[in-house]
């Protein structure tokens, strides 16, 4: 995946929100790229700043909020400097987004078709009738019988699982590069998860768009992404595959989220988990964010932020487990 | 749909009943209609006789039940001051009153509502908080001190409109309206920007107040994350989803506009039926009173009716419940 040029390269972003009280740092010299046709799973606690980074990628930061660092680059062009009016016409066109809760991301006045012509016209140099077919063939693509007529309803004529099919599409409308996923199952059943996942990794390969997957969700990391990046307190604590990253943790907090995944072979007594809680904004400990909470904690982790090496598989921890050979 | 129909004008007919009701108490026990229309030579055969003559000594029930027949008819009995049937005379000074509420209603819809969506998307600016003052003053400042302040000016200092009255009127049928002739246009600008600056003022603020919750939705958030327009966010999507407690808002306060023309129709004399029932209160013309009170509840119920079929027509969600009887899927 490193042989190709990145569709989005995020090089140490730093946001921070400013009130009263001086600026808070929300995330923390993020850095990550995600390959074409790549799904990168961004997991972690609420709170990590996950759903932020992805909000600074496609721009809709809201005040008091601010990009206060960084660069993110869109196939090697900065976007993060970009005015508004220039940054309407990338997203949608070439980042697309999947919010988590698709009974309230559709508007509820308006036809799925109208709304997916709209969004084809805004940036495709197609007519009404050109946009309309495609708006059916992108439903039809996702998997929604009798698109032909299905495209003049309204939104609270489908199904939670089937709207998400039609957020998707909308995402999809003008093919781009990059969609950015937020949470996009966790307001569905878990037997309508897997459709929604798989139908993901299906666009994703046929259309060849890269996937930034923003989720709490082990599981549906471990079902979807190709590659992983663990957060904790606005910093990235852990990146790699996700066999190796699920199987052989390097850092203690990954270690300890993958722990306490209830399994389904070892029917444990009590549920594992890490003990205390993620720190607050304007309480985040000197040094390694987690030391409060880690045991393998010493002084040096009280003292210094630890790095993120560049590699593979690599967390930004003084004292990594090792990796089982 | 049409379940939902019968429940509105079931709904409805209730209310006209009870209003009825209350009319007729006023017309009955407010004062002795007798003594009111006889003078005091009056013999007590004369008395006797308009007393039969005016169903008077029927039961409390048969009075009642004549009462609303003779109402549904459009029978309000004959008005004690000038003798003529109560009916005719809400029918003439109708029109008067109706033109008037359009020009306002129209004028707060036309002005309120681009003010509403600049006050909400430009939230932060200099011409919203003026706005925000100056709707302030216009909930606050009484209409009739407004009126009083426009004749002065435009019509005392400017002499550039009228002070009084409609100006010429064009008869079209029993339809008197004062749209078609120059001095009628122009009588009608000054009513109508004093009826209509508080309805400007609400109007404006109810936008305001639903646009800046509808632009935290997650289906706006959604909108501007596919990189619509912003002219497309604000008056397609955003403004579309404001519109239904506009509707509801404005179509009650048509309802209020009539009841409130009659302030406004006392400070420029303009010959409608807010005139009428000024007039009618100072002479205790009961027939009249009952017969606005009648007029007007009617009004008010047939355009919360025509309100709650909008809705059906506005919101897909509400046509589809209909269709299955209240039990639609969510």
């Amino acid at each position: 995946m490193s042989s190709t040029a990145p569709v989005l390269s995020i090089r140490d972003l730093l946001i921070t929100f400013t009130g009263r009280h001086g600026a808070l740092t929300a995330i923390d010299g993020v850095s990550f790229d995600i390959a074409p046709g790549e799904i990168l799973g961004v997991v972690g606690e609420s709170g990590a700043g996950k759903s932020l980074t992805g909000t600074a990628v496609i721009g809709l930061l809201d005040p008091p909020g601010r990009i206060a660092g960084g660069t993110i680059l869109l196939d090697g062009e900065r976007i993060d400097t970009l005015s508004q009016a220039e940054m309407r016409k990338i997203r949608g066109r070439k980042i697309g987004a999947i919010f988590q809760d698709p009974l309230t991301s559709l508007h509820p006045l308006l036809t799925i078709g109208d709304q997916i012509i709209e969004t084809i016209r805004t940036h495709l140099p197609l007519d009404h009738a050109q946009a309309r077919a495609r708006a059916i063939a992108l439903l039809q693509d996702v998997g929604i019988p009798a698109a032909e007529t299905r495209i003049d309803h309204h939104p609270h004529q489908f199904s939670g699982g089937m709207r998400q099919r039609v957020v998707i599409a909308l995402a999809l409308a003008a093919e781009p590069r990059l969609i950015i996923a937020d949470e996009p199952t966790t307001a569905l059943d878990v037997s309508i998860q897997a459709q929604i996942t798989t139908l993901l990794k299906r666009l994703c390969r046929e259309h060849g768009t890269a996937i930034m997957l923003v989720t709490h969700d082990m599981g549906v990391i471990a079902e979807t992404a190709d590659r992983v990046a663990v957060m904790y307190a606005g910093r990235i604590v852990e990146v790699g595959p996700v066999s190796q990253v699920t199987r052989q943790p390097r850092h203690p907090y990954t270690a300890g989220l993958m722990a306490s995944i209830p399994g389904m072979k070892a029917r444990e007594a009590t549920l594992r988990q890490i003990d205390g809680a993620m720190p607050r904004l304007n309480a985040i400990p000197v040094g390694c964010a987690f030391n409060p909470r880690c045991e393998r904690a010493d002084a040096c982790c009280r003292a210094e932020k630890p790095v993120l090496d560049k590699g593979r598989h690599v967390a930004a921890c003084w004292h990594p487990l090792e990796a089982n050979p | 749909m049409l379940v939902f129909l019968i429940k509105r004008l079931t709904n409805a007919a209730a209310v006209m009943f009870a209003v009825a009701f209350l009319a007729f108490m006023i017309f009955r026990f407010v004062g002795d209609p007798v003594e009111l229309m006889l003078n005091e030579q009056a013999s007590q055969a004369q008395r006797d006789e308009l007393r039969e003559r005016l169903g008077l000594n029927g039961g409390f029930l048969v009075q009642f039940a004549t009462f609303v027949a003779n109402a549904m008819r459009g029978d309000f009995g004959i008005s004690y001051r000038n003798q003529q049937e109560v009916f005719t005379l809400i029918v003439e000074r109708f029109p008067a009153t109706f033109e008037l509420v359009i020009v306002a209603t129209f004028l707060s819809l036309a002005i309120g509502i681009p003010l509403g969506v600049y006050a909400a998307i430009r939230r932060d600016s200099f011409g919203a908080h003026l706005l925000q003052f100056v709707s302030v003053l216009g909930v606050s400042l009484p209409s009739f001190a407004l009126g009083i302040l426009f004749i002065l000016i435009f019509s005392v200092t400017l002499q550039w409109l009228p002070a009084f009255g409609r100006g010429e009127v064009v008869q079209l049928g029993w339809w008197s309206t004062g749209f078609l002739t120059p001095s009628g246009r122009k009588a009608l600008i000054l009513p109508g920007i004093t009826l209509s600056l508080f309805q400007i003022t609400l109007v404006m603020r109810l936008v305001r107040a639903e646009m800046m919750e509808t632009m935290r939705t997650d289906f706006i958030r959604f909108a501007r994350a596919r990189g619509l327009l912003d002219r497309s966010i604000h008056f397609r999507h955003a403004l579309r989803n404001c519109l239904m407690p506009v509707i509801t808002v404005t179509g009650l306060q048509i309802g209020n506009l009539i009841a409130f023309a009659l302030v406004t129709e006392t400070v420029f004399q303009w010959p409608g039926m807010g005139l009428l029932f000024v007039q009618a209160v100072t002479f205790v013309d009961i027939p009249v009173m009952a017969a606005y009170l009648m007029v007007v509840s009617f009004i008010f119920v047939a355009i919360n009716t025509v309100v709650d079929l909008t809705y059906a027509l506005v919101d897909p969600r509400l046509r589809q419940d209909a269709i299955a009887g209240g039990s639609g899927g969510r």
